[in-house]
């Protein structure tokens, strides 16, 4: 291709033609004595194979398949660069993954009990779920709340919603993963605020934020404010973090989001790691040293239902973002180049259809989450295709983690996989695709600039559609969707009660007029003010949270100065 | 004579950003030959009605996934009512928990089409549904 910015979209990368490969003098008798008798006595099933993403699969991977591959410099081993064996020497031997569940719905009150009732089951980190108004940076009494509140996981309009849902679990003990994007920095600030309040050491809380605002223009569409100041946000987070919380990841990129909306497994690698290097550039333009800041980044991806190109997936992650870190930018420090990342089952591979199947998918899919090395985990409930999860269906997510690490015997050893012709050869090829797509999104001038084409939404609603296509002429099969369909009763799922709404109305109203608005409005001004100029904004923003503005009123201070956005749909 | 295309259009009503579905479905539905207008992102019901009068449709499809169906659906319902809109079809599609079926398909919704639905059974629906 002569333009490396062709704005239509690009046929899937087809791999290596079958006529690159050299086979040996053995493979060739092979294919003369073994394999044309054997496919002339009965043809194959389909006449090509690919993976859930499109991409093709050849029948057999021999050592052909790795012509040029160097096991020393290309595979290594684990806890060394190029770290795609994984990023720690003893892996799953040394410490299990963290069996993170994401969880949140209704009142601060009811998360909370949840929180306590996971943890007394084992679980070892939390996870919050924000409902809708909270992600959006509206309070649960906004009349665009009205009927969101408390539906998608839990309403947390104010320092003083924060207070409740952490009361009794001790931030000092626990590792807490936020997902929460636009309003991340406000969020943050009211779970510091708590910490300080129990006494707990900024220094010594860990924990992840989301705060991935890239992927939400590019995929999940949770934004409020334009790019430009939204990645002032991102970084503010940063530069805060570094100087006060040195062990909380005050990001996670995700491609989690990407894949949901429709991606294949090499566009969800692509954008993330792209929309990973461009929180880096932008960190290093506001003077932040490499080495300091990178080693608090965290990633988060898709664990989808192709067992081999999702474990393919995350070895080819580890590799790409240690050569961009050593080649592009100049990074000295080797926890820079360690690629840590949390997993999450496919959501959009759940169906509401015959739902006890999802047990199978989310366990298969949690499997290859940890062949390729993940870090952190959470597994989606069966009944996650109908509403959020009872605690019935929770539980059974949790324990399929936990048997996984206790009774598989997988995690004896590190990268079981590592030297497998087909997994090596797979890496090499969805490493070199989404290279392609990296080197496209440079040309383009950065992340930012391919988000405001519509580049990388325009690649995902392509490949999403394709998908449909194939579901919907039956090429691909979803069990019990499209084929081995049956009639079932209905599952018993989790109600939210509808009156959240007007019990956090009311507490609102409550706060209100406990409060100083005095203070509120003084703290309000000055974040306001602070906008308007280049500060920090995370300082500002913890006085406003400390004062007990809420989070609608916060977010509209800065709505005042930096603007909405509003995307341009494509379909 | 051509018929007069069937005019659709395509709303996410509700704070929830979760496009895949509704894009899928208004490319399906264009390629099937109707018109398509797809309002974006985070429309009120007052939005969805005012635009359907102005686009002059037969049919609206609603994308909803985030739970606030039965607050927002009736207000929609509502609202069409009200601008003279009781011939146009609405349709609705996403995570539809089944208890509340009844009640939204009494409030005036023509069908609800759940996960895993093919494009082709929403398309054979609305033809059957709109004679031109």
């Amino acid at each position: 291709m002569s333009n490396p910015i062709n704005e239509t979209t690009q046929t899937l990368p087809s791999g290596p033609a079958a006529t690159q490969r050299k086979p040996s003098a053995r493979e060739q008798a092979w294919q003369n004595n073994t394999l044309q008798p054997a496919l002339e006595r009965s043809a194959e099933r389909q006449p090509e194979f690919t993976t859930i993403s499109g991409y093709p699969i050849r029948r057999l991977y021999t050592e052909a398949d790795l012509t040029g591959w160097n096991a020393d410099r290309d595979l290594g081993l684990p806890g060394e660069p190029p770290y795609t064996r994984g990023i720690h020497a003893t892996m799953h031997r040394g410490r299990l993954w963290t069996m993170r569940q994401f969880a949140g719905f209704g009142t601060a009150e009811d998360t909370n009990q949840r929180f306590r009732y996971l943890l007394a089951q084992g679980q070892t980190g939390l996870s919050t779920a924000f409902d809708l108004p909270t992600l959006m940076g509206y309070d649960s009494d906004h009349p665009l709340s009205a009927g969101e509140v408390g539906k998608c996981g839990v309403a947390i309009s104010s320092l003083a919603d924060m207070e409740v849902l952490f009361d009794k679990i001790p931030i000092a003990d626990v590792t807490t993963s936020m997902t929460i994007n636009s309003p991340a920095a406000v969020i943050w600030a009211m779970y510091l605020a708590v910490a300080e309040k129990q006494g707990a050491d900024w220094k010594k809380i860990s924990g992840t934020l989301q705060n991935d605002i890239l992927k939400e223009y590019i995929a999940q569409k949770e934004y409020i404010y334009p790019p430009e100041p939204s990645m002032r946000l991102v970084i503010d987070t940063f530069e805060f973090g570094v100087k006060h919380t040195p062990k909380f990841n005050p990001i996670s990129i995700s491609g989690y989001h990407i894949r949901e909306a429709g991606s294949t497994a090499i566009q969800e690698l692509a954008f993330t790691l792209r929309d990973g290097l461009e929180y880096v550039e932008w960190g290093m333009r506001r003077g932040l040293d490499v080495d300091e800041f990178v080693p608090q980044l965290s990633f988060f991806f898709n664990a989808h239902s192709d067992f081999f190109e999702e474990i393919a997936k995350y070895r080819a992650a580890r590799r790409i973002w240690h050569k961009a870190m050593v080649e592009r930018y100049k990074s000295k420090n080797p926890r820079s180049w360690a690629l840590r990342f949390h997993t999450q089952t496919a959501g959009c591979s759940l169906t509401a259809q015959q739902p006890y199947n999802n047990v199978v998918r989310t366990a298969i899919q949690a499997l290859a989450a940890v062949l390729g090395g993940t870090q952190s985990l959470h597994t989606n409930s069966l009944d996650e295709a109908w509403a959020l999860p009872t605690e019935f269906a929770a539980t059974i997510a949790l324990r399929t983690q936990q048997i996984i690490a206790h009774e598989t015997g997988v995690t004896n050893t590190v990268d079981p996989l590592g030297g497998s012709y087909f997994v090596e050869s797979l890496t090499n090829e969805i490493e070199a695709g989404a290279w392609e797509y990296i080197d496209r999104i440079d040309a383009m001038g950065g992340m930012v600039k391919a988000i405001e084409r519509g580049y990388p939404q325009r690649e995902i609603s392509e490949a999403s559609y394709r998908y449909q296509v194939e579901l919907d002429k039956k090429r691909k099969i979803m069990v019990g969707v499209n084929d081995f369909v049956a009639q079932e009763k209905p599952l018993e799922t989790l109600q939210i009660d509808e009156t959240v709404g007007h019990r956090q109305a009311a507490r609102l109203s409550q706060l209100r007029a406990d409060r100083s608005q005095e203070n509120v409005s003084r703290a309000l001004a000055t974040l306001r003010k602070a906008a308007q100029g280049n500060d920090n904004l995370m300082p500002h923003i913890l006085a406003a949270v400390k004062s007990y503005a809420t989070l609608g009123e916060i977010c509209d201070a800065m709505r005042d100065v930096f603007g909405t956005y509003e995307e341009i749909a494509i379909t | 004579m051509p018929d007069k295309k069937i005019r659709v259009l395509i709303a996410k009503p509700g704070l929830d950003g979760h496009d895949r579905g509704a894009k899928i479905i208004a490319r399906a539905l264009r390629d099937a030959g109707m018109e398509v207008i797809y309002t974006g992102l985070r429309q009120t019901p007052e939005m969805i009605a005012t635009a359907a009068v102005q686009e002059d449709v037969d049919v609206i499809g609603l994308s909803i996934l985030s739970g606030a169906h039965n607050t927002l659906c009736p207000q929609l319902m509502k609202l069409l009512h009200e601008k003279g809109m009781d011939d146009v079809t609405v349709l609705l599609g996403g995570i539809i928990p089944e208890a509340d079926v009844a009640a939204l398909k009494a409030a005036g919704i023509a069908e609800i089409f759940l996960p895993g639905t093919s494009t082709q059974d929403i398309v054979t629906f609305i033809h059957g549904r709109i004679a031109h």
